[in-house]
């Protein structure tokens, strides 16, 4: 009991991290028709600025600090790189975010060396909230749950009850009309990315010190957010959200069951061999497999339901 | 002269630089280079198969690749240890095949879309296959990787294949026909359909044929290619690791092929040289070489599409068409100052590498010659300073070039079709 309390607040805490990086990218992806390659590398900046500004100033303010200079960054990157590329088309768009990947992550090692670095949680923000069948729950977590849900809130308010959001909606469906009507679409969509950005950058920045902080981190995470956003079904929000939770929770669960699928041989009193307890795929632990789960998910997803859970449109 | 002697002359010029090459360049770093370049120009041309012929951007062609070579250690391994009957140089054969097998499972969930969702569906796949190795030791080795050793079995005429020299004779030999062969493929009425479906799908559907279809054809024929190349890969370093199938050389793939060119048939060639050279010798020359690249390959997808090969071609174009002579000047204007924005945007990238590396122990390098302290302001603002001037002089010669170029390319599009470009 113990243990599946602590799996799934586990899971249900790096599945709202998770929501918080695909949010952005399924903002930028559903407004410009962009798949940013190069979203867990703003993921990445915003936990090294973090971990800089809270070295000299203190980590509220780097809470606010980093995900701005993050999307000044983006906003910059869609202005004069992205809009340039447009006219070549998608593929040059996604090749170009590809690109700049590469790049980011040479720079972030250029600034800040190869080997992590020592980017804490607050002095405020450590010990635990709560004690559940004899197991500690960080205050860490729950703070990330917070600020994620938070986020989720802000983000809903904005795009469905305010005037910048129904322009935004708008912009998504019908931009000529919307550029008829007097509005800057193209400043929208620098507004979207750096936006999307800014959120990726948050994510760094609460999630940079609840993991590591480490040039790695970038990839690491950069193809889950992917899958999420590919399974959610893309362009939406509510579809990013559930499949953040499914994958955040099943990967938690996975990476903690030892069982293989001899002991399900054993539960059913199949007698197990020598031979086939030395099988390299029946000895396989559901551990060992959880890395491979998102991305079967992503494939069965793309075969038999190519709009993803709650997607409108073919991906 | 005509279309078929000036091919002739031209392959007959390819088959002549694979065989003089080693002779020309007789250093041992020289010839693993080669070597290895000959392998990287099948896998390049295999992957523009995809990317370029027709139109897939693929995440996940180290899969075939490193497949393919997984299957060669261990057909070489059987053939070391239980005699399997099977003479050494046809052992990238096997591999071709273990690529094609591979590809003709995976192609059939890939290729079912095109554009964006193939792409991220190769990533996918590529992920899976790459999350596996680690849980199947004894087919891919565990984090040591399969070793071999290419010596097996009796010489045949003498040739054991050991010395490195013989080793490139077979990859040159190998480079050569894939490459014949592929190019063959693009003109057969498949080739042709494949480029149909890459510029309009919808149209060859109602011709007849089905696009999927040439697409899964043609990821097979790719998946064939590409596991050559993965086998002569395994040969030539007689290891194959994990990473083989990682995201990581699936992607410098993407980046050397496009930096070369994806539009003409000959710019995965130059990619592939390239990829060589800046692993070989520019990863010796300095540590900021993946900067470096990165930075290359995004000016290529925002200022040439059509990489280096088109920037050859049009500019080949212009002399043939004798107008070369007027963009001399603003064209050494752009020589002069692009040296002067390097040597100061390198200089940065350089000191702070050393800074960050180095500075505790040593506070000075040479760069180009020239003595830099990380300890020294001024040679930060020298640096900083050149790099500035440099690239206003830059954008200032960038531009002149360019207005220039645009004339001679409207004048030689109005004397006759053909005519395109890059900049």
């Amino acid at each position: 009991m113990a243990f599946f309390a602590l799996s799934l607040l586990n899971g249900i805490s790096y599945g709202l991290l998770l929501f918080m990086l695909s949010a952005g990218l399924t903002l930028i992806m559903s407004m410009m028709g962009v798949l940013n390659f190069a979203h867990a590398s703003f993921y990445m900046l915003g936990a090294y600025l973090a971990y800089q500004v809270s070295a000299w100033i203190g980590f509220w303010p780097a809470l606010l600090i980093s995900p701005l200079v993050a999307a000044l960054l983006g906003a910059v990157f869609e202005r004069w790189v992205l809009r340039r590329v447009h006219r070549h088309g998608h593929a040059s768009e996604l090749l170009v975010t590809v690109g700049l990947s590469f790049v980011m992550l040479e720079v972030v090692q250029l600034v800040w060396g190869r080997a992590p670095v020592g980017y804490r949680i607050p002095a405020e923000l450590e010990g635990p909230l709560f004690t559940l069948f004899g197991s500690p729950f960080p205050l860490y977590r729950a703070f990330m749950m917070g600020v994620s849900i938070l986020m989720l809130l802000a983000i809903w308010l904005l795009v469905s009850r305010t005037r910048i959001g129904l322009v935004i909606q708008a912009a998504l469906t019908h931009p000529d009309m919307v550029q008829a009507l007097g509005h800057d679409v193209p400043r929208v969509s620098m507004g979207v990315f750096g936006g999307g950005v800014a959120l990726a950058a948050l994510a760094g920045v609460v999630g940079g010190n609840a993991y590591t902080t480490e040039p790695g981190m970038a990839f690491s995470v950069g193809n889950i957010v992917f899958v999420v956003v590919v399974v959610g079904g893309m362009g939406s929000l509510g579809g990013a959200f559930v499949a953040s939770l499914l994958i955040g929770v099943v990967t938690t669960f996975a990476v903690s069951l030892d069982q293989s699928l001899l002991h399900l041989l054993q539960a059913v009193d199949v007698p197990v061999t020598d031979a086939m307890a030395n099988h390299a795929l029946l000895a396989l632990k559901i551990s060992q497999v959880a890395p491979l789960l998102p991305y079967l998910l992503l494939v069965s997803v793309l075969i038999f339901r190519p709009k993803g859970l709650m997607g409108t449109r073919e991906t | 002269m005509p279309a078929r002697g000036r091919q002739a002359v031209l392959w007959g010029g390819f088959a002549f630089v694979l065989i003089v090459a080693p002779l020309v360049f007789q250093s041992g770093l020289a010839l693993t280079a080669l070597s290895q370049m000959g392998y990287m120009i099948i896998i390049c041309l295999s992957y523009n198969l995809l990317l370029g012929q027709g139109g897939m951007l693929s995440f996940g062609h180290a899969v075939y690749t490193g497949l393919g070579a997984f299957c060669a250690v261990h057909a070489l391994n059987h053939a070391g240890a239980e005699g399997l009957p099977l003479p050494v140089s046809l052992v990238p054969l096997v591999g071709g095949l273990g690529g094609a097998a591979v590809a003709a499972v995976l192609g059939w969930v890939s290729t079912r879309k095109a554009h964006v969702p193939f792409a991220m569906i190769t990533m996918g796949v590529g992920e899976l296959v790459f999350a596996m190795t680690p849980m199947f030791p004894g087919l891919f080795g565990g984090e040591g990787g399969i070793s071999t050793n290419r010596v097996v079995g009796e010489p045949v005429f003498g040739i054991t294949f050991g010395p490195q020299i013989q080793l490139y004779y077979l990859i040159a030999t190998y480079c050569f026909a894939c490459t014949a062969l592929i190019f063959l493929f693009t003109a057969t009425p498949l080739g042709r359909m494949l480029n149909a479906v890459r510029d309009n799908p919808e149209r060859v559907a109602f011709v007849g044929c089905d696009p999927q279809t040439v697409r899964y054809i043609a990821f097979v024929i790719a998946g064939f290619f590409a596991g050559i190349g993965g086998g002569l890969f395994a040969l030539n370093f007689e290891l194959v690791q994990g990473s083989a199938v990682g995201g990581l050389t699936s992607a410098s793939y993407l980046l050397y092929t496009y930096i070369g060119g994806t539009l003409l048939f000959f710019g995965p060639i130059i990619g592939a040289i390239l990829s060589v050279l800046v692993g070989v010798l520019l990863s010796e020359f300095t540590k900021a070489w993946a900067l470096y690249l990165g930075l290359a390959f995004m000016l290529i997808v925002m200022f040439a599409p059509g990489g280096l090969s088109a920037i050859l071609m049009a500019n080949l174009r212009v002399a043939a068409s004798g107008k070369f002579c007027r963009l001399v000047k603003p064209g050494s204007a752009l020589l002069a100052a692009t040296p002067v924005w390097l040597a100061g945007v390198t200089s940065l990238v350089e000191m702070t590498y050393h800074r960050q590396i180095h500075a505790p122990l040593n506070p000075t390098f040479r760069h180009f010659g020239v003595l830099l302290d990380v300890s020294d302001g001024a040679d930060w603002a020298g640096a900083a300073a050149l790099a500035i001037v440099g690239g206003v002089l830059f954008e200032c010669a960038r531009r002149g070039f360019v207005r220039h170029w645009r004339m001679v390319q409207e004048e030689m599009h109005a004397l006759g079709p053909g005519a395109g470009g890059a900049s």
